[in-house]
C-alpha cells in the first residue's frame, strides 16, 4: 500500500433534530461505525493502536443544529473498487446514518486539500434568541456593531486570555420576530451572524454573551461555513472550494 | 399518545450530557400502544451510561416488543441536574423511545443489578408520579415489578415493589403480559389490583410480596407465611432449558453517545459451574446452558455488520470455559480479519492458554488485561474455591508480558471467610512477583492491584458469614498498603469499605430494612452507587432511626437453624449443599468443576430437568482450574458431558434475524 495514493473524499451533511444533543465526540463515533457498516474501505493509521483516518471541521456546539458539518475520510487505494461513485455514497451513507443526520455531498479532493479546520475562515449562523423583545435585540445588535472592540476573557491553560471578537463579527442582522418552538407566548427573534474562525472560532455563545444585554439562545443552526480565497477575493464553500478537477488515484 | 418531547427540548441545553435523554439509538423502538397492549417501561435505575448496555434489559425490551399484545419502552435513572430541572418543571420521569410519561405504561420494570440502586428504584417510581408504596398504589397505578440478581433477596424492597421475577426473564414476561393484558381489557376496575397481583403470585417464577405475612420472633425471623391457600409457599426461579432458543438481543442497541462497553456482546453462555463460593450470579444462574457455537458465529459476524462496531464482547461467567471458544474464535478471525475487529473477553480465567486466545484476538487493539485470582493464597482460594495454583498465575502472566502486554489488573477480594493477615499479604505478594516477571521483558511492566470488601450474598454457600467491619477492612487495606508502597510497578486500589457496608445491610436484610432505604432515599440519598453521592452517615442514620442494629444485620454469622429472609424463593440450589459447601469452606476443602467430574446434587440440575448444556463434548484446553489435573503437562480431563438436547440440534441452524 503506497499511502501518497490514498483517495480523500468530502462529505458534507447536515444535524437535525433530537440528534442535535450529541457532542462533537460523539458525531466522530458516529461516522467511525456508518463508514465500517457501509463497509467503505477507510485508511487506518499504523501503529499499536491503529485508528480510521478521518478528520473533522470545526466542531459543532452541542445543541446546535446544521445545514453545513463537513468531513474529510481517507480511503486505502488499494481496496477501492475500480468504479468507485463517491455520488452513490450520499443516498448510501445517509441510509446508515441515524435520523437526523444525512449526507447532502460526496466529492473527491485533491489529497494536497488544507484541512478543513486550517482551511474554514467563517461560518454562518441563524441564532434565535428568546425572552426578549426586538428592539432591545436591535438596540444591542446596534450597539455591538458600533462598537470598536467587544473584549472577552477566557481561562485558558490556566491563565486568563482577553480576546477582541469585534474583528471576526463578519455580520450581525436582525431577521425579525419569530414564533416560539411551542403555543406559549414567549416571542423571540431571529439573527442571522457570520463569525470568523481565525484564528479561532467564535462561539455563538460568546457572541451573545457579549451583547448589552447580553441574549439567551433557543435554536441555532449553522446555514454555511466559508472559505475565504484571497487571491479571487471569493468565498465559496469548503465543498467546492476543494474539489478536485480529475479524480486522481481512481483509475 | 402523549410525548413530553416539547417540554423537555428546551431543558436539555441546560443539562450535562443531554444525549442521555433522546433515545434515538440505532435499533430503538416506537411501538404503538393501546387497549389491547400492555405497556412496559424497562428501568435501569441507574445513568444511560451505565445502564444502555444492560443485555438482560435489550433482551426484554425486544421479546416484549415482538409480542403482538406487548409494548416496551426504556428509561434510564435521570442525573441530578436533570431530576432538579424536570421536578421544578412539574414533568415526570419519561421513557427515552418516545418520550411517554413513565406513569402512562402499564407496567414499570426494574433491572436490578446492585443494591445501592435500590434508592434510585424509589426515585424512579416518585418520578413517575406514582406512591413509592405498593399497599398506596390504586388500581390504574402502573405495576412497579423488578428483576435481576438483587431479586434473589427482594425483601429489603419489598414494601415498594408489586411483584418480582426470579432468573430468566424471557419466558416470565410473556406469561406476565397475557395475564396484563385481560385484566387492561376488563378495564382495570377498581377493586381489582389484588385480585391481580394473587393471579400474579401463581405464575412461576413471579415473587408478590405483599401476598405473604411476615413474622418476627424478637429480632429473629420467624415464618414467612402465603396470605392465601393458593399463593406458593416457595416461589421458584425460572430457567429457561435452551439459548439456542433465544438468540437475543438480535437489534442490540448502538446509543449515539459513549456508555460503558460500547461494543456488540454476544452471550456465549448462562450459568457457571466453577462453584466460586462468594460469586452469587455464579451460584444462581446454574445450571450451564450454552449457546450453540454456529449460533455464536452468526450473531458475531451479523452483529458487526450490523452496528458497525469494530470490538464484540463474548460474555458469560467465564468466557475461556466456553466449550466452544476455539471455534468461535477461529471463525471470527477468519470472517472478520483480526486487524479490523477485536474480541473481547470480560472474564478472563487465570491461565496462559487463555492468554494465548487473547494474543490471537486483540492483535489489532490490545488494552490491558485482567486477572481475578481473588485470594492470596492457596489456602484462601481453597476456602473460595477458586482454585487457581501460583503456577496458573505466573503462568498467565508470563505468558502476556512475553506476548507484549505491558500492564495488568489484578482483582481480589478481602475480608473472606477465615482470612489470616498472611493470606492478606499473600495478595501484595502475588503483586510483586507478577511485577517481577513483567521486569524480565519490559522496564516499565506494572500491575495494578484492585481490592473490593466481601459482602455475603444470598443463595451462596458464605450467606452464613458475617462480614467484616469497616474497621477491619480498612485495617487490612492498610497492611496492603504498608506492604506495597516500596514496591516499584505495584499500584493498590480499593473499594472504600463505607460501601461495603451499606452494600452489607441490604445484601441479606429482611423487610425490616424498607423504612431504611426509604430513609436513605427521603435524604436525598440516590445514586449511592457514585462515590461522590455515596452517604455512609445516611445508612447509618436510617438504621438508627429505626432501631436497628447494623451489627445484627451484617456482622453476625448466621446459625444453620436461622430462618434467613430469602428461605422462602428457591434459586434451585438445595439449602443443604449450600451448608455442606460452608462446611467444606471452611475446611480449606476445593470442590472441582461438576461439569468434567461426578454430580454434587446442588440442586440446579436435578430440580429441574435441565442438565448442563454444552456446545463441544470436548472441555476446553488449559488450566488446572476446576479440573485438578494439570492440562498444560499433558494430562485428560475425566469428560463427563450432557450432549446438547437432540431436538434444537436437528433443525440445521437456529434462525438469528
Amino acid at each position: 500500500m503506497s499511502e501518497n495514493l490514498n483517495l480523500r473524499v468530502r462529505i458534507a451533511f447536515e444535524k437535525y433534530g433530537k440528534i442535535r444533543f450529541t457532542s462533537h465526540r460523539d458525531v466522530a463515533r458516529i461516522w467511525e461505525r456508518t463508514l465500517r457498516r457501509a463497509s467503505l474501505p477507510v485508511a487506518y493509521s499504523e501503529g499499536f493502536s491503529p485508528r480510521p483516518k478521518l478528520s473533522f471541521g470545526l466542531a459543532l456546539s452541542t445543541g446546535h443544529e446544521s445545514d453545513a458539518e463537513y468531513l474529510d475520510v481517507e480511503l486505502d487505494s488499494d481496496r477501492v473498487d475500480e468504479d468507485f461513485d463517491p455520488e452513490a455514497l450520499v443516498a448510501d451513507l445517509t441510509e446508515r446514518l441515524p435520523v437526523g443526520m444525512s449526507v447532502t455531498a460526496v466529492a473527491l479532493i485533491d489529497r494536497s486539500t488544507t484541512s478543513l479546520q486550517q482551511a474554514v475562515t467563517s461560518c454562518t449562523w441563524q441564532i434565535d434568541v428568546v425572552d426578549v423583545d426586538a428592539d432591545t435585540v436591535a438596540e444591542a445588535v446596534a450597539r455591538a456593531l458600533a462598537a470598536e472592540n467587544l473584549i472577552v476573557t477566557r481561562e485558558r491553560k490556566g491563565k486568563e486570555v482577553t480576546d477582541d471578537l469585534r474583528p471576526l463579527v463578519l455580520s450581525l442582522d436582525v431577521k425579525g420576530p419569530i414564533e416560539a418552538h411551542n403555543a406559549d407566548s414567549v416571542i423571540g427573534v431571529r439573527l442571522l451572524a457570520e463569525l470568523g474562525t481565525q484564528p479561532r472560532a467564535v462561539r455563538v455563545s460568546e457572541l451573545l454573551a457579549t451583547l448589552d444585554p447580553p441574549l439567551t439562545e433557543r435554536r441555532v443552526v449553522r446555514l454555511h461555513q466559508w472559505i475565504q480565497n484571497d487571491d479571487t477575493d471569493e468565498r465559496s464553500d469548503p465543498l467546492s472550494a476543494a474539489v478536485s478537477p480529475a479524480p486522481a488515484g481512481a483509475t | 399518545m402523549t410525548t413530553l418531547w416539547t417540554q423537555l427540548e428546551p431543558l436539555l441545553p441546560q443539562v450535562q450530557k443531554p444525549a442521555r435523554y433522546i433515545g434515538c439509538e440505532d435499533g430503538m423502538q416506537t411501538p404503538e400502544h393501546g387497549p389491547g397492549i400492555v405497556s412496559w417501561l424497562l428501568i435501569y435505575p441507574d445513568t444511560y451510561e451505565i445502564g444502555l448496555p444492560n443485555q438482560g434489559l435489550q433482551i426484554l425490551y425486544e421479546i416484549i416488543n415482538e409480542r403482538p399484545d406487548g409494548a416496551a419502552e426504556r428509561s434510564y435513572a435521570p442525573w441530578t441536574d436533570m431530576e432538579a430541572a424536570i421536578r421544578q418543571e412539574r414533568i415526570p420521569l419519561f421513557s427515552v423511545d418516545t418520550h411517554k410519561p413513565a406513569g402512562e405504561f402499564d407496567v414499570i420494570a426494574f433491572n436490578l443489578s446492585a443494591e445501592l440502586t435500590y434508592t434510585n428504584l424509589i426515585n424512579c417510581v416518585d418520578l413517575a408520579g406514582v406512591p413509592i408504596h405498593s399497599a398506596a398504589r390504586a388500581d390504574n397505578d402502573p405495576l412497579i415489578g423488578v428483576g435481576g440478581h438483587c431479586t434473589y433477596n427482594p425483601e429489603p424492597i419489598a414494601d415498594f415493589v408489586d411483584f418480582v421475577v426470579l432468573g430468566d426473564g424471557e419466558e416470565a414476561v410473556g406469561d406476565i403480559t397475557e395475564l396484563l393484558r385481560e385484566w387492561k381489557q376488563a378495564g382495570k376496575n377498581s377493586g381489582t389490583r389484588e385480585g391481580l397481583l394473587r393471579e400474579l403470585s401463581k405464575v412461576p417464577g413471579v415473587y408478590v410480596p405483599s401476598m405473604y405475612e411476615v413474622e418476627y420472633d424478637g429480632e429473629f425471623l420467624a415464618t414467612v407465611t402465603p396470605r392465601y391457600s393458593d399463593v406458593p409457599e416457595t416461589v421458584e426461579k425460572r430457567t429457561v432449558a435452551d439459548l439456542g432458543d433465544w438468540p437475543y438481543p438480535k437489534n442490540q442497541l448502538v446509543p449515539m453517545t459513549e456508555v460503558v462497553h460500547d461494543r456488540l456482546s454476544v452471550e456465549v453462555f448462562r450459568g457457571c459451574t466453577r462453584g466460586c463460593r462468594f460469586c452469587q450470579a455464579g451460584m444462581i444462574t446454574r445450571p450451564v446452558r450454552e449457546r450453540p457455537a454456529e449460533q455464536v458465529s452468526k450473531m458475531i459476524s451479523e452483529g458487526l455488520q450490523r452496528t458497525g462496531y469494530d470490538e464484540v464482547a463474548l460474555t458469560s461467567l467465564s468466557t475461556a470455559d466456553f466449550s466452544g471458544i476455539e471455534q468461535v474464535i477461529g471463525q471470527a478471525v477468519v470472517d472478520q480479519g483480526a486487524d479490523q475487529v477485536s474480541v473481547a473477553l470480560p472474564s478472563l480465567r487465570v491461565d496462559a492458554f487463555t492468554v494465548g486466545i487473547a494474543a490471537e484476538i486483540q492483535r489489532a487493539r490490545r488494552t490491558g488485561l485482567t486477572f481475578a485470582p481473588e485470594a492470596g493464597s492457596w489456602r484462601m482460594r481453597q476456602v473460595i474455591n477458586k482454585l487457581i495454583r501460583e503456577e496458573d498465575l505466573y503462568g498467565a502472566v508470563e505468558s502476556a508480558f512475553s506476548q507484549g502486554w505491558r500492564r495488568m489488573k489484578l482483582y481480589f477480594l478481602t475480608g473472606l471467610p477465615t482470612e489470616t493477615d498472611e493470606d492478606t499479604l499473600g495478595i501484595a505478594e502475588l503483586a510483586r512477583n507478577c511485577v517481577k516477571l513483567g521486569k524480565t521483558h519490559k522496564s516499565s511492566a506494572s500491575v495494578t492491584v484492585s481490592v473490593g470488601g466481601f459482602v455475603p450474598k444470598p443463595f451462596t454457600p458464605f450467606q452464613w458469614f458475617g462480614q467484616n467491619t469497616v474497621t477491619e477492612l480498612n485495617r487490612k487495606i492498610g497492611l496492603l498498603r504498608d506492604d506495597t508502597r516500596r514496591a516499584k510497578g505495584v499500584q493498590l486500589k480499593w473499594h472504600d469499605p463505607k460501601a461495603t457496608l451499606a452494600e452489607g445491610i441490604t445484601s441479606r436484610g429482611d423487610r425490616r430494612l424498607g423504612p431504611v432505604v426509604e430513609y436513605v432515599w427521603r435524604n436525598g440519598g440516590t445514586f449511592q452507587e457514585w462515590s461522590e453521592h455515596f452517604s455512609y452517615e445516611l445508612w447509618l442514620e436510617g438504621m438508627a432511626a429505626h432501631d436497628l442494629d447494623v451489627d445484627w444485620y451484617v456482622h453476625r454469622h448466621r446459625t444453620e437453624q436461622e430462618v434467613l429472609p430469602w428461605d422462602h424463593l428457591n434459586a434451585g440450589l438445595h439449602k443443604d449443599f449450600l451448608w455442606q459447601d460452608w462446611r467444606d469452606a471452611l475446611d480449606e476443602l476445593g470442590l472441582e468443576d461438576c461439569r468434567w467430574t461426578p454430580c454434587y446434587d446442588c440442586g440446579a440440575c436435578t430440580g429441574y430437568g435441565i442438565e448442563h448444556v454444552v456446545a463441544s463434548a470436548t472441555p476446553p484446553a488449559g488450566g488446572s482450574q476446576g479440573t485438578g489435573v494439570d492440562l498444560a503437562s499433558g494430562g485428560a480431563v475425566p469428560v463427563m458431558l450432557q450432549p446438547r438436547p437432540a431436538q434444537s440440534t436437528e433443525g440445521a441452524e437456529v434462525p438469528v434475524s
